[in-house]
């Protein structure tokens, strides 16, 4: 067994004690008993503890204890030493199933892009709770230090998401926006904290109008007006979405000659789509808003026109037809008496 | 036969296929466009997906929207052939012309009055004023909608022209309100004074069967009525009682568009004043 840990000269006295305990219990069959924090922490607090292959099996008894989870007993989340019975335990452990108790995170990641690489497609390199969330060290999102803190979410997705990094950082997004120097959007704004899709599937392209409308109001319900946002609303993605015109990583403000809505990029960003796009073209406004005649005033105009138009006639007919009513009913009994009188004949 | 129950052609079948093709089509367009005007009701999302989605939507829209364009494109050339050819000059002026004349005017005024019980009914001739308001609402919708709807179709063929974009932006308002407009005046107007006023409820077959009884002429429009009896025309438009499969089949057909009209207007007021 030592062959295959190679412990700081203590923890194999305790690790050997604690072997001779296990294979006594073996003996006396008795029910196992779930060892303790300090139990886990006699090995694993040694900082020295590695694996066979030398990687670090350290924990830190101070980090743990300052994480959101401190007061939880190491077998909460590694479940099958709860009732192990071979000291020390086998290297291979089940992964840590965080769903036990964070059951709406677990099934959205089992559904999301991350979690489908490693269930579906068996990536390892994908992922898991702790590749975002730290282990031993896991604290509320709330917390500066966290790893899903907003001022972090960007480093921590760009740790894989190499190549979005520098492209990120060009985006107005990436600029900090308040007080709280966060950035004014980072990754999980757009892209959910847990039910990541990929971003070239239809599913992903119309949600993340969603996601861009809780910032972006005003837009959202312009573009919601507007013929592409009509047909997205009814589930069309053969239109387009937010980030089809606006990019997705290096979003910026239509005033740079960059962005792919400045006037010098419109005409080949409408071309995406449109492919005979001129310039007469994108003069089309995809965010015209009837309600505001300072952006459009031309649909300003003939929608107030179209109102008095259509509250003219509604109210014009409609109190024609009210005063009609009582008198057609009139009529239609006189038509009916004088009928039963046989006087409706042409003499 | 008694005089008082002999039929009198009212429409000829060309122009009854016409209101036929009409309603039809006019029908399949707001059911195919209410939708994406609604886009955001969730009644809008369950229709589209009942039509097979917004894409087959959007096919079969354009597709009675050409039936509808082609209707017009037939009903302008009639109108020119006749005028012409025929020198048909009662078209511009007289009682079967559907231009509005000072006579509407008075006859408006008149029928108010006979609404407050403070006057006779007036004395209508071939087409009323509200028909012709009809008429023409249809002629202008027609040329707002249709105008504004192949500016949409082809938005790239019409920027070739150097129209400018906003126009798009103008087109997609204007079709919108303007179908409001059409759907929510003929599903609840035309449907009133067409078919559900007490004197013609529950429908008005004229324009299935094509006829309306001498009784009924001599009531609803003594004018032409004593018009016809003048010039003698009035034996050379009577006509048999429609057959039977003419007027139930009329009446299912008549009955099944009026319906599908009501349903399309509960969604309308529901996606209006929600």
């Amino acid at each position: 067994m030592s062959a295959r840990f190679a412990f700081g000269t203590g923890t194999v006295v305790v690790c050997l004690l604690l072997a001779a305990a296990g294979s006594a219990a073996a003996q006396a069959p008795a029910a196992p008993v779930a060892p303790a924090n300090d139990d886990c922490l006699a090995c694993h607090g040694d900082s020295t503890a590695t694996r066979a292959n030398g990687s670090s099996v350290a924990v830190a008894a101070d980090v743990l204890g300052k994480s959101v989870h401190g007061a939880l007993p190491c077998v909460s989340c590694h479940a099958d030493l709860a009732k192990t019975t071979e000291w020390p335990h086998p290297e291979k452990l089940q992964p840590a199933a965080c769903g036990t108790c964070h059951g709406q995170e677990g099934s959205n990641y089992a559904d999301s892009v991350h979690g489908r690489a490693v269930a579906k497609s068996g990536l390892a390199v994908a992922p898991r709770c702790g590749t975002c969330h730290g282990t031993h060290d896991i604290q509320r999102r709330s917390n500066p230090d966290s790893s899903v803190h907003r001022a972090k979410i960007a480093g921590t997705c760009t740790t894989c998401h190499q190549g979005i990094e520098p492209l990120y950082a060009k985006s107005v997004h990436a600029q900090p926006l308040g007080p709280g120097g966060s950035a004014a959007a980072v990754c999980s704004d757009c892209h959910t904290a847990h039910r990541i899709q990929r971003g070239d599937t239809d599913t992903w392209r119309l949600s993340v109008i969603e996601e861009c409308g809780t910032c972006h109001l005003g837009r959202i319900s312009s573009y919601r007006d507007n013929f592409h946002g009509q047909r997205t609303a009814l589930g069309s993605a053969r239109t387009a979405t937010c980030s089809d015109c606006h990019d997705h990583h290096v979003i910026l403000p239509a005033s740079n000659p960059a962005s792919t809505v400045s006037p010098q990029n419109l005409v080949n960003t409408c071309r995406q789509c449109h492919a005979q796009a001129t310039a007469a073209f994108v003069k089309y406004d995809p965010h015209a808003d009837k309600h505001d005649p300072a952006r459009s005033a031309p649909v300003y105009w003939t929608y107030r026109l179209m109102q008095v138009l259509l509250i003219g006639v509604f109210a014009f007919f409609g109190v024609h037809t009210l005063l009609w009513f009582p008198r057609s009913f009139k009529a239609r009994r006189e038509q009916r008496a004088a009928a039963a009188a046989g006087e409706d004949t042409v003499s | 036969m008694t005089p008082g129950a002999r039929h009198i052609v009212r429409f000829k079948p060309y122009q009854r296929w016409m209101h036929f093709v009409l309603f039809t089509s006019f029908l399949g367009l707001a059911t195919t466009g209410l939708p994406l005007l609604f886009s955001h009701r969730a009644w809008a999302h369950t229709l589209s997906h009942a039509l097979g989605g917004i894409q087959a939507a959007g096919i079969a829209h354009r597709f009675f929207a050409s039936l509808l364009l082609l209707l017009f494109a037939g009903h302008l050339a009639e109108l020119a052939w006749r005028l012409v050819v025929g020198k048909n000059h009662g078209l511009l002026w007289g009682p079967s012309s559907m231009i509005p004349q000072p006579r509407d005017a008075v006859q408006f005024w008149q029928h108010l009055m006979w609404f407050a019980g403070k006057a006779d009914r007036p004395r209508f001739d071939r087409y009323t004023y509200w028909e012709k308001f009809d008429y023409w609402a249809v002629f202008w919708g027609m040329i707002i909608i249709g105008g504004s709807g192949l500016l949409l179709w082809f938005p790239q063929f019409f920027a070739s022209w150097s129209l400018p974009g906003w126009i798009y932006n103008v087109a997609t308002v204007l079709h919108g309100e303007e179908a409001l407009l059409a759907t929510g005046f003929i599903f609840t107007i035309h449907f009133f004074n067409s078919h559900f006023r007490p004197e013609k409820f529950p429908m008005d077959m004229v324009m299935f069967t094509g006829q309306v009884t001498e009784a009924e002429l001599r009531r609803e429009r003594p004018a032409e009525y004593e018009r016809l009896v003048a010039e003698g025309k009035l034996d050379r438009l009577a006509t048999p009682a429609a057959p039977v499969w003419l007027s139930r089949g009329g009446r299912v057909i008549g009955a099944a568009a009026v319906a599908l009209g009501l349903v399309l207007l509960v969604f309308i007021i529901a996606g209006t004043f929600q």
